[in-house]
């Protein structure tokens, strides 16, 4: 078991390190430079200004200096936000960001698995088709397109929830549903696929026979790997809740880190884009870790596979 | 984002434990036989219906409206719908019917064209590695299973910055970063059917790779890829969306429903009609799409359980 957590661990820093080196291609390919602007500067000027920042300097060296910094947590100061750090930046947004997507994943954890539950032990009733056809309808509202329906129903016709800015609890809910709600429907499909699959194995239909109360059989037998597929998903899950986190904070007006990055790439800031990418990267890859672990511990073939 | 994730790994089972099913056997008929079945499915062919009727208002519906999709009239900006503007118009007087219908033709475009990029890429990749086997396989899978990974949406953001907002690149980025589970699918047919007979015949006469893998082998796992290509449309159209919505897809003057949203939300407070003609039809788009790649899984499929 440490072996395995080990070398995906080790897999896991590869995986970033090359995350990083595409990043910092990407962004060095990209025409133009962050102080490039409307207004005419001095050329000398413009030269003092790359230099303060080390942009005259070899690609190669740049990389490395970057890198270097990087693993000391150190990601260089904003190109175009004058005296503020990519670090500073990231400090102040990063646990506005964590709070929403740490509330959206349990809503969606919340709501999906116990309504996949439900749906596979009541199959073909309609505690069945009632979750599944609402979980189709929330696979085809993506975040943009639910955010502000939610908006102009809690917000504007009804006014009962505030709809920008993040100051409390009460401005969590909408915007945690907006995110969250789309991968509950999700969760309940992957749940309830899984667990019909346990559900119609033979080993249950032995228990059923011995006269083992469903309950048990259901809780005890089949929940275990019947949450398979559901736990594989929430790696993907969390990349799609960093994703749509850009969105979301775009609509609420959530000083978070997702609106940074799109600020960061429309505005060209070299050093923010790479420090954001390599969090969000991080956070993606810890999770996935994770995943494997929870896989490995619910499913104990996987450990002679690998 | 893809909403093909649940369904990959059943398929994938299924080909490789179940080869060949009895249909591919019959030659031409398996195509009327998962054709009589999808008739049967109510919800496949209303959504078939309704996505075709979609797919016409976008695409002649421009031709018929008296009004440019690009000429303002500033005297009659935000109007609510109207004999005279059925979808009403946007805050530059824009006729917002002919903007959902053209906005539709580049979503729908993109959808087309991006799966298209999606399908080359996961057949060639996935067809590869199943029939090479062994070592190679199981690298090119590694290499999949990494970039499963990753967060993709970062990239195509960063690629969209680095190279300029072209339509074309929207194709080329969305469409490099879909065919993953196209590959996965095809890997799990190839692997399946390189063991039949009719692959050793092709074999031992002596047939080079590559007219085994593009004749033989690729034109039997047809169907699957079909229904993936199918569910891989939504999945590309909700990515260009998002794009669009962050204000790094498509730019003005073209719009997407993705750009429509956008402008929509942000004047929805007073003008709520801007985001709900282009949501709804965005919503119904990629819902009737889903419903069809369903379907079109069970008729083409039919070992898969229906649940």
């Amino acid at each position: 078991m440490l072996k395995f957590v080990l070398s995906r661990f080790l897999q896991g820093l590869l995986v970033l390190l090359a995350i990083y080196a595409l990043t910092f291609v990407l962004v060095a390919l990209t025409p133009g430079s962050p102080f490039s602007s409307e207004r005419a500067i001095r050329p000398e000027i413009l030269a003092q200004i790359e230099s303060f920042y080390g942009f005259d300097k070899p690609p190669l060296e740049r990389f490395w200096t970057s890198l270097t910094n990087a693993i000391q947590g150190e990601f260089g100061p904003s190109a175009v936000y004058a005296n503020r750090s990519v670090t500073d930046i990231i400090g102040e947004a990063f646990p506005v960001s964590i709070q929403l997507g740490a509330i959206s994943l349990l809503v969606a954890l919340g709501i999906g698995i116990p309504a996949g539950i439900l749906a596979a032990v009541k199959r073909n009733t309609w505690l069945d088709y009632l979750p599944m056809s609402a979980s189709m309808v929330g696979i085809c509202l993506p975040t943009f397109v639910l955010g502000p329906i939610l908006v102009l129903i809690f917000g504007i016709i009804l006014q009962t929830l505030p709809v920008s800015g993040w100051f409390g609890p009460e401005y969590m809910i909408l915007p945690a549903a907006t995110l969250g709600l789309f991968y509950a429907a999700y969760f309940a499909r992957l749940t309830r696929g899984g667990m019909l699959e346990m559900l119609n194995q033979d080993f249950v239909r032995t228990a059923r026979a011995k006269g083992v109360p469903e309950s048990t059989i259901i809780w005890k037998h089949c929940l275990k790997g019947g949450l398979i597929p559901a736990i594989t998903y929430l790696g993907p899950a969390t990349a799609g809740i960093i994703s749509g986190s850009f969105v979301v904070e775009t609509i609420f007006q959530i000083p978070g880190l997702g609106q940074w990055f799109v600020q960061a790439a429309l505005n060209r800031d070299d050093f923010l884009i790479l420090g954001l990418t390599v969090l969000f990267a991080s956070l993606i890859v810890v999770m996935n870790l994770l995943v494997d672990i929870i896989q490995v511990a619910l499913n104990p073939r996987l450990k002679y596979e690998k | 984002m893809s909403r093909s994730a649940d369904i990959v790994a059943g398929a994938e089972q299924r080909l490789a434990a179940a080869p060949v099913p009895e249909e591919f056997e019959k030659g031409t008929s398996l195509w009327e036989d998962a054709w009589h079945r999808l008739q049967r499915n109510r919800l496949a062919m209303i959504s078939l219906f309704v996505f075709s009727a979609i797919v016409l208002f976008c695409v002649i519906g421009p031709f018929l409206s008296p009004y440019d999709a690009e000429a303002q009239d500033l005297l009659k900006g935000a109007q609510g719908p109207s004999a005279e503007h059925w979808f009403g118009t946007d805050t530059l007087g824009r006729d917002l019917m002919v903007r959902t219908m053209e906005g539709g033709r580049i979503s729908l475009l993109v959808g087309l064209i991006a799966t298209l990029v999606a399908l080359a890429i996961g057949v060639v990749y996935g067809a590869t590695a199943g029939y090479l086997g062994g070592k190679v396989d199981a690298t090119m899978m590694r290499i999949v299973d990494t970039l499963y990974a990753l967060p993709f949406t970062i990239f195509v953001i960063l690629l969209m910055v680095a190279f300029g907002r072209s339509l074309w690149l929207i194709f080329v980025a969305i469409g490099a970063v879909e065919w993953l589970s196209m590959a996965r699918i095809v890997r799990a047919g190839v692997i399946g059917l390189k063991k039949q007979e009719f692959v050793e015949a092709a074999v031992s006469l002596g047939y080079s790779h590559t007219r085994i893998i593009v004749r033989h082998l690729i034109p039997n796992v047809l169907g699957p890829v079909i229904v993936i290509a199918t569910l891989t449309v939504p999945a590309v159209m909700l990515l260009e969306a998002f794009l669009s919505f962050l204000g790094l897809g498509v730019q003005p003057p073209n719009a997407s429903w993705g750009v429509l949203i956008n402008e929509g939300q942000q004047n929805m407070e007073i003008f709520p009609w801007l985001l709900m003609f282009p949501a709804f039809f965005f919503a119904l788009t990629l819902f009737t799409l889903n419903f069809l790649g369903d379907g079109l899984r069970d008729a083409l499929d039919p070992k898969s359980a229906k649940d």
